[in-house]
């Protein structure tokens, strides 16, 4: 993809990006404020940054998930398996190494898991997902022993709430990652398989594609970033609570897909408009906090801007919109038009 | 007239579906409507039915002209119509999927045994003895066809047409369909009645017509053509009127480095057929739809795995368990149906034509950015693929085009066999030449290909020999001089075919 059509296909989440900043900077001027005190970073946007990282990481998952038409519910509760895999490693004094090894583990295990499901026995993504969605608390639960599982390590908590070189280390995990899933994708052909399979599974079996373990591969994918996730929400508090860790974020997550205009019903797909689709929800998040709105009007004013983004991405209204831009473009430079009609 | 059309004419884009059909049905008639895929008995139906608008030309029903913009204003005029896969509500009782829409109600509230009473009546007749307080889904299919047709007559009451009625039925439950037609034929209903089992339409049918390439060809009283004529005007060829002549270069392969397909076939599609495919060979296949041509194709190539026999070639065994097999063994597929198993219609032309050789390479291994153009721009150019540039989303395409776009993926990964299953369909005479030139380009470079087609003419052409199918059997094969219009038209036609088939 070259500059400028990756620029215009990720121009839309800027713009909401930089419209919901400028909403919530009116209700609390000192947003853009950013300060380096006591070697680290410290400021709302760096806030943004630091706790938009499991939504994030999901995200770049999920991405893949629905790109190959399928959807994955179940990452919440993979977070909080993994969480308390890593955690009971920790309690159990294996190492910060064995601790994290078991984390990426139990992850791509569910989506091993879920993966199977969806090709192997051809049950519906939302159906197959939601199995562990149910299934996963049970399981973290049975890990921690039904307690709030906490321990002590500096090293682990440093993956939750240090810095490097002042960046909290939360938002260098989720950048890597998505860096990483990025040229997986595409700098090797499974981006184009994986849009392949979303767009008309059949024709791109006959194809040659191997798609029942691409769908597995892109399951799995997101199980490991839901095991980041996870490593992360535990650190950040130390310890790993069964019932409350990734809470209701897989739906956090779908909406950052979305709102990074990726359709729903597979194929093209962009990695780095999800991130910026998860950002814009913390953003959301964070600024609804700042505006000192009462707690209890969060929820609601939350879904009111998410409606308006996705009203305005709607295929129904774009054409709208672009007529509008259009004529203004045609009033000033004819030529341009022209061309592009072509 | 109960039902007639004037100058009926209907237009998709790039193709005339519809060319001033005029058709006529009484009432007390079953009329059946004949032509091979694409000949148009599609869009005829759903002109009537206002699935779709007309662009020209007149419906009128008892003389008056009627204007059905929906399948709902048709029904209120009189027309009903009952497809091949029921379209009714399985999960609801009998007596719901008679009634919904329609259902006794007192002050907004449905009245259950009024209800049930109402389906009663409406089953009345049909010799059915069943509870319609039972799910539609407990009964056979042929029962819900049934429940179907009396809805249908229930709620428009002069003319039935039935699409396909028989497809999945057994010769026991076609008996049982029939004479519920028969039974509303004598009650003074015209039903039009569409199958591709010519047993049946000779059977049931007062009258026949014809319908090819959007036009009509001829309406005959059913006593008075034969099998063999009704193909005839269903194909558009004239037997025997030309032998065309053949300059096929002998195909240089031998037996030994043939491709030997031998008892393979799959239980309830095709019956077990040995193949043998010799380097540089074209080999035919005709036969009607729903012969088992598909099958055939499917089998070899893996897309649906044989369940029987073996396939060698020199080197030994052949893996075909699935199409990444076959293509690994340098084998290629262009399927029938190009919308939902060929293209992917979201993805650009470039992308499409590389897709299977990427998958063949392996995901790890991306072909660069600058082969991939250059591959694209050669074969748009060598196939002369109607594009504005590589990048455009191939679905927004003709037929044509995504129909080359398919054969360029296949000829990148350059396969030895390449099955091509109605290349030619529903593409314009010019891209049709095209193709039918590249098929002789390939195959004197020794790649061998097997073409399933409806065309005979096109068969003959091409091949070197046609494998004729019926009724989900390889019946026979025709050879040298044999091959030809004429002879494959008799293969085809050989009687005694459909109700056995249907079992």
């Amino acid at each position: 993809m070259t500059g400028a059509t990756l620029l215009r296909r990720i121009a839309p989440q800027l713009l909401t990006l930089a419209a919901v900043i400028v909403l919530v900077s009116i209700y609390y001027p000192a947003f853009y404020q950013i300060v380096y005190v006591n070697d680290r970073l410290v400021g709302i946007p760096i806030d943004v940054i630091k706790r938009g990282a499991p939504v994030a990481l999901l995200a770049i998952g999920m991405t893949l998930v629905i790109a190959t038409r399928g959807i994955d519910l179940s990452v919440g509760a993979v977070m909080a398996i993994c969480g308390a895999s890593a955690a009971w490693s920790i309690d159990q004094g294996y190492g910060i190494g064995a601790a994290l090894g078991l984390a990426g583990a139990a992850g791509l295990v569910c989506g091993l898991w879920n993966g199977v499901l969806v090709a192997f026995f051809g049950i519906q993504p939302i159906v197959a997902t939601l199995i562990l969605m149910v299934a996963g608390r049970g399981i973290a639960q049975l890990i921690t022993g039904g307690t709030i599982l906490t321990f002590d390590s500096d090293t682990f908590s440093f993956l939750g709430s240090g810095t490097l070189l002042g960046v909290p280390v939360p938002t260098v995990i989720w950048i890597l990652t998505g860096i990483g899933f990025g040229l997986l994708v595409r700098r090797t052909a499974l981006g184009l398989l994986v849009e392949s399979i979303g767009v008309n599974l059949r024709a791109s079996t006959l194809a040659g594609i191997n798609s029942r373990v691409l769908l597995v591969a892109v399951y799995m994918g997101s199980g490991f970033c839901a095991a980041l996730a996870g490593v992360i929400a535990t650190a950040d508090i130390r310890g790993a609570d069964a019932n409350n860790a990734g809470l209701w974020l897989e739906l956090d997550a779908i909406l950052a897909v979305v709102i990074g205009g990726n359709s729903l019903l597979g194929g093209r797909f962009s990695i780095l408009a999800s991130l910026l689709g998860a950002m814009i929800i913390q953003t959301i998040n964070t600024g609804i906090l700042l505006a000192g709105f009462p707690s209890e009007f969060n929820l609601v004013i939350k879904a009111v801007l998410v409606i308006v983004i996705l009203v305005l991405q709607s295929p129904r209204i774009v054409p709208y919109l672009e007529l509008l831009t259009t004529r203004r473009q045609r009033v000033k430079a004819p030529a341009t038009k022209m061309e592009a009609g072509k | 007239m109960l039902l007639s059309t004037r100058d009926l004419t209907k237009s998709f884009p790039g193709t005339l579906a519809l060319d001033r059909v005029s058709f006529d049905l009484k009432a007390g008639e079953v009329h059946a409507l004949l032509g091979e895929n694409g000949a148009g008995k599609s869009t005829l139906i759903k002109c009537l039915t206002g699935a779709y608008r007309r662009d020209s030309g007149d419906i009128l029903f008892e003389g008056e002209p009627v204007f059905p913009q929906s399948t709902l204003e048709a029904q209120a005029i009189g027309i009903g119509t009952v497809y091949q896969e029921v379209n009714l509500l399985p999960n609801l009782t009998v007596a719901e999927n008679l009634t919904l829409g329609h259902q006794p109600t007192r002050f907004g509230m449905i009245r259950p045994r009024a209800t049930q009473a109402l389906a009663q009546e409406m089953l009345a007749g049909y010799g059915l003895d069943i509870d319609v307080r039972r799910p539609l889904e407990s009964y056979s299919v042929a029962v819900q066809q049934i429940v179907a047709i009396a809805r249908a007559v229930h709620l428009s009451g002069r003319v039935l047409i039935l699409d396909e009625p028989t497809a999945s039925l057994d010769a026991r439950e076609v008996q049982m369909l029939f004479d519920v037609v028969r039974d509303l034929r004598v009650r003074g209903l015209g039903i039009i009645f569409i199958s591709h089992f010519l047993d049946q339409v000779f059977e049931i049918s007062d009258s026949l017509t014809i319908l090819r390439n959007g036009r009509h060809i001829a309406t005959h009283p059913a006593a008075d053509v034969d099998r063999m004529q009704l193909i005839t005007l269903m194909l558009g060829r004239e037997l025997a009127e030309e032998t065309a002549v053949r300059h096929r270069p002998e195909v240089t392969g031998t037996s030994a480095d043939a491709i030997r397909f031998t008892g393979v076939g799959r239980r309830g599609r095709i019956a077990p057929f040995d193949l043998t495919v010799r380097k540089g060979e074209v080999i035919g296949m005709a036969g009607l739809l729903g012969s088992g041509r598909t099958e055939s194709a499917e089998v070899l190539f893996g897309a649906v795995a044989s369940d029987s026999g073996t396939v060698e070639d020199a080197s030994g065994p052949v893996d075909l368990r699935n199409p990444r097999s076959a293509i690994a063994a340098g084998f290629a597929f262009a399927p029938e149906d190009r919308k939902t198993d060929g293209i992917i219609a979201e993805l650009s032309v470039r992308e499409n034509i590389i897709l299977a050789l990427q998958a063949r390479q392996g995901w790890a291994r991306p072909i660069p950015q600058a082969e991939q153009q250059r591959m694209a721009n050669d074969y748009i150019a060598r196939l002369d693929i109607r594009t504005p540039d590589a990048e455009k989303p191939v679905g927004l395409l003709s037929g044509g085009n995504q129909q080359k776009v398919i054969l360029a993926r296949w000829l990148a990964t350059n396969p030895r066999f390449l099955i091509l299953d109605e290349p030619t369909r529903g593409i314009d005479v010019g891209a049709h030449a095209e193709i039918l030139r590249l098929i002789e380009d390939v195959v004197a470079q020794g790649m061998s290909i097997l073409v399933i087609s409806s065309e005979l003419e096109e068969l003959v052409a091409v091949s070197h020999r046609v494998i004729v199918v019926r009724d989900r059997q390889h019946v026979s094969e025709l050879t040298g001089d044999d091959v030809s219009p004429d002879t494959i038209l008799r293969a085809i036609a050989a009687p005694h075919t459909t109700l056995e088939a249907a079992e």
